[in-house]
């Protein structure tokens, strides 16, 4: 199915949709939009599969006095949607936004409104965000170490893009990365939460020492960046390390978002997740092992683990990830990467990172 | 220092009557300054005229004029068509304090102690020199009586002058007092003009011709052509009674026994209650009451207390009815709402009571203003000492945020209100003989809040339900904005033309609407609501009033012996303010 097709096919969706609200209008019926619901309790996980297989639950929305400015945002989107599709063009999410300046009372006021809209189409559609011709502008994350990226110029013509020849700087990840290719003889990816521990590391050339690829994820990773390791891995067959802070948001947010998706955008977390994702950053054992510096907890933090060993599928479904969380509830502490520099700032390089991907039993799935 | 002996202070220990007393301390007779001075000695004409009119069951009409005879002197004229009063009573009723009929027994009557008529002539004579005049005729073909009164302040007793028989030839029968004084007049909520129209409005069977000092004539003519019930005389309850009294009639009664006192003398006491008490308190049912000592009285007392007595009767109260009070409300106040009770007749210290609500929500009232509290006891308005009152504590101790009114911590409510309450009793308990403000009592508190709570629960259904209607008001607004956009989302999707669009809005406005039925509409829907009624007694614009921003009526001027003095100083003083 050619890239042209597939658009087509999401234009006759938007076609399709709003036909049925016009048939149920003219029939002086109520008309409804439904759509998968997007969170964690609509999404199940078993390591088969790999990753947060959306479950079949809906919300229909349907024409109230209460829904009605929504539900004519949703139209208007759609309908901007379908014109981007056509004139083959696209607009970030911000751009979007400021369209809806045009739309008079249905304008958004905060661009959150118009991401949440926009999120509930594309999962009306089931397809990417990218598919209804909406981009984000965030960056997908910085590469550097032995691989080379092959992309493709106006014309078509293969751009070869060394990895190793950023210098202190990085290549970029763009927002779209199906069209890329890759070479490399790494022997694994290392996907770091922070840019500044990816700026250590990419100074002593530890991809060089460790022969591998580093990525900055900067944060919960963008779906870029998650395809882009994934392609990149699968194309490869390699083993992904994920190192971030010791604390829940590192553990849930960014590795399991990383790894298995996530509830808000479920329906694509099939192409968007890395099930070969081994988390080797710092672990509650870490902090006692090490001696790390810590922070405490605060009862946000212990109230978002509880959550997670309650409600997330992947915590859920990993007794690795309980025993942990159970035993960082109980340290009432949390340690940063960069907490490492105690021992020495090179300490991360030759005693820390070696030690861990040397002995799989400290690490977590 | 030079010490005196008793002998010598002797001679300056003294007795002092009543009209002395009363003279040194008229405040507490409501003639503290000059404005409430005038609206105090009309009050007591009023109401004496009004509760004699009714007394011979004749439905009255009232004739109260003011003159203005110089910047600060007024002529106060009163004039009924009552029984009129026979020729040997009048100096009594009208130049005698503490002469009266109404003391002695306990019924719902407007004056109680007998105090009131006579401290108007008192003032007057004493700011301006001169005697009161009463002219009164009791029956038709017969001559009326004329006379002129002052009181001896040092024997509290009547001063005669210009005694004459005079015919009165409009007037079958009836009663007229003139009295000179000094005094200002203001307008506001606590005038001459607002009291006579609260007046009409609890006494709807009563006609008043009032004339204000400008020769304004305002008739407030009656709404109904039915009196009242008599206000039916009833007997102390044992349990009203206090022990100093309770020796006092056991002096007096004529009774033999005992047993034949307590029932004779008081409600609700048959043989066998009485042999109850007498058991109660140890005390033999034949004992001659003269003999009962002090002690054996105490007893008595205490026995009284421990006896299970029933309740007083209440037939004896006739309340205005919560109908008559509800359109008086609707003559005064443009509202959207309107409600009233009647509660159920209640017993403080033996003595029955009924307590009476309404009130008036919206329109045109302010909605960022303490709540208006209008006041009645036995229908007379109470425009003095609101602060004091326990009718404002009731109000205060009510919980209004349930109800859809704004209110801090035991303050009066905010909101756009009217708040009525009228006591009526055979023995209102006043704080003070002025009778502006009423006393604390909890049977009289719980009642007042009860009937507060019912027309509250009345009030907040409807402020729901303005609340309801309003936010579907604002959905439909919504409904509306938003239609025309669904339209266009759709028309830009498939691409359809602008007829199609018109069809789809109206089709969708069909939708919308459909399920959500018609829109009620609350407005001021008052027929009876009469704007130069309610502007009777308002403050012109440029009008400052001190008395009435602060609530309390406190003397401006300090309540010293050189009355005369201050007066004129504070009557200078609102006139410059004026």
């Amino acid at each position: 199915m050619t890239t042209k097709e597939k658009e087509n096919k999401v234009e006759q969706k938007i076609k399709k949709i709003a036909q049925e609200v016009f048939d149920a209008i003219k029939l002086k019926e109520k008309p409804e939009l439904e759509s998968p619901i997007r969170s964690l309790n609509n999404v199940s996980y078993n390591e088969q599969e790999g990753f947060f297989k959306m479950l079949g639950k809906t919300k229909v929305r349907t024409l109230t006095a209460s829904t009605i400015k929504t539900f004519a945002q949703t139209l208007r989107m759609m309908a901007l949607s379908k014109e981007l599709i056509k004139a083959n063009d696209i607009a970030t999410k911000r751009e979007a936004y400021y369209v809806s300046k045009n739309w008079g009372d249905a304008r958004f006021n905060e661009q959150p409104e118009s991401d949440s809209v926009m999120d509930d189409i594309e999962a009306m559609m089931m397809v990417n965000r990218e598919q209804i011709g909406f981009i984000p502008e965030e960056k997908g994350g910085a590469v550097a170490g032995e691989l080379t990226v092959i992309d493709q110029d106006d014309e078509g013509k293969d751009l070869l893009i060394d990895c190793t020849k950023f210098g202190a700087g990085a290549y970029s990840v763009p927002s779209s990365v199906e069209h890329l290719k890759f070479k490399t003889k790494a022997k694994f990816i290392l996907a770091i939460e922070t840019s500044g521990m990816f700026e250590r590391l990419n100074k002593h050339k530890y991809w060089k020492k460790a022969n591998c690829v580093l990525i900055a994820m900067g944060g919960v990773p963008t779906r870029a960046c998650r395809r882009f390791i994934r392609k990149l891995a699968d194309e490869h067959k390699l083993p992904v390390y994920v190192f971030c802070d010791g604390d829940f948001y590192g553990y849930f947010n960014i590795h399991r978002t990383l790894k298995v998706g996530s509830g808000n955008a479920a329906h694509i977390n099939e192409f968007f997740c890395v099930p070969q994702a081994t988390y080797i950053g710092i672990t509650p054992d870490d902090i006692t092992d090490y001696k790390l510096p810590t922070h405490p907890l605060k009862d946000v933090d212990i109230k978002r683990a509880r959550d997670a060993l309650k409600n997330d599928p992947f915590v859920k479904h990993h007794k690795e990830w309980q025993k942990a969380t159970e035993v960082q509830i109980k340290l009432k502490a949390r340690a940063e990467q960069q907490a490492l520099a105690k021992h020495g700032l090179n300490f991360v390089i030759d005693e820390y990172l070696p030690q861990k991907l040397k002995n799989p039993k400290k690490w977590l799935p | 220092m030079t010490t005196k002996t008793a002998e010598e202070l002797a001679k300056n220990q003294r007795e002092i009557s009543i009209a002395e007393f009363f003279e040194k301390n008229r405040h507490l007779l409501g003639f503290d300054n000059p404005r409430r001075s005038l609206l105090t000695a009309i009050k007591e004409a009023v109401d004496n005229a009004l509760d004699a009119c009714e007394e011979a069951r004749i439905l009255p009409e009232l004739q109260v004029e003011l003159i203005q005879l110089s910047e600060t002197r007024f002529r106060v004229i009163i004039e009924d068509n009552g029984p009129g009063i026979i020729k040997a009573q009048i100096p009594k009723i009208f130049a005698k304090l503490l002469y009266g009929s109404k003391f002695h027994k306990l019924s719902a009557t407007r004056g109680q102690q007998g105090i009131g008529i006579s401290a108007a002539v008192l003032f007057g004579q004493l700011t301006t020199g001169k005697p009161a005049s009463i002219t009164s005729k009791t029956e038709k073909g017969k001559l009326a009586q004329f006379v002129k009164l002052k009181i001896d302040t040092a024997t509290n007793n009547p001063v005669l002058s210009d005694e004459s028989e005079i015919a009165w030839e409009e007037k079958e029968h009836g009663t007229r007092i003139e009295i000179d004084m000094e005094a200002a007049y203001l307008k506001g909520r606590q005038s001459v003009d607002e009291y006579i129209k609260q007046t009409a409005i609890v006494n709807p069977h009563c006609t008043i011709i009032y004339t204000d000092p400008s020769a304004n004539q305002i008739i407030f003519p009656r709404a109904t052509e039915v009196l009242p019930p008599e206000a039916k005389e009833i007997k102390p309850h044992p349990y009203g009674i206090e022990l100093g009294r309770l020796i006092k009639m056991l002096e007096i009664t004529v009774a033999k026994t005992l047993q034949q006192f307590l029932m004779i003398e008081f409600v609700r006491v048959s043989a066998n209650v009485a042999k109850e008490i007498c058991g109660n308190s140890a005390l033999l049912p034949h004992t001659k009451p003269k003999k009962i000592t002090r002690d054996s009285a105490e007893n008595l007392y205490t026995g009284i207390q421990k006896t299970k007595i029933m309740a007083p009767p209440t037939d004896c109260i006739s309340p205005i009815s919560a109908d008559l009070l509800e359109r008086g409300l609707r003559k005064e106040i443009n509202a959207e709402f309107y409600c009233s009770t009647t509660r159920p007749a209640a017993v403080y210290r033996g003595n029955p009571f009924v307590v009476e609500a309404a009130l008036a929500f919206g329109g045109e009232q302010p909605g960022d203003k303490t709540v208006r509290v209008m006041r009645f006891a036995n229908r007379v308005p109470l425009l003095y000492q609101q602060g004091a009152c326990g009718i404002t504590k009731a109000i205060q101790t009510t919980a209004w945020k349930s109800y859809g009114l704004q209110q801090s911590r035991s303050a009066l409510p905010v909101g756009p209100c009217t708040i009525v309450l009228h006591v009526t009793s055979v023995w209102v308990p006043f704080t003070s003989e002025e009778k502006s403000a009423l006393a604390h009592y909890d049977e009289l508190m719980k009642e007042m809040r009860l009937a507060l709570q019912e027309c509250g629960r009345k009030l907040a259904l409807f402020v729901n339900k303005k609340k309801r209607i309003k936010e579907e008001a604002k959905k439909r607004g919504y409904i509306e904005k938003y239609i025309p956009h669904v339209a266009e989302g759709l028309k830009e999707i498939m691409g359809f033309d602008e007829i199609t669009k018109k069809q789809i809005e109206d089709n969708l406005t069909e939708i919308l609407e459909h399920t959500r039925g018609e829109l009620e509409e609350i407005t001021i829907d008052n027929p009876e609501y009469d704007p130069e009624f309610a502007a009777i007694g308002r403050k012109e614009d440029n009008e400052y009033d001190e008395n009435d921003d602060d609530d309390d009526d406190f003397p401006k001027e300090k309540r010293s012996n050189k009355n005369s003095e201050s007066t004129k100083k504070t009557t200078e003083k609102q006139t410059r303010l004026k």
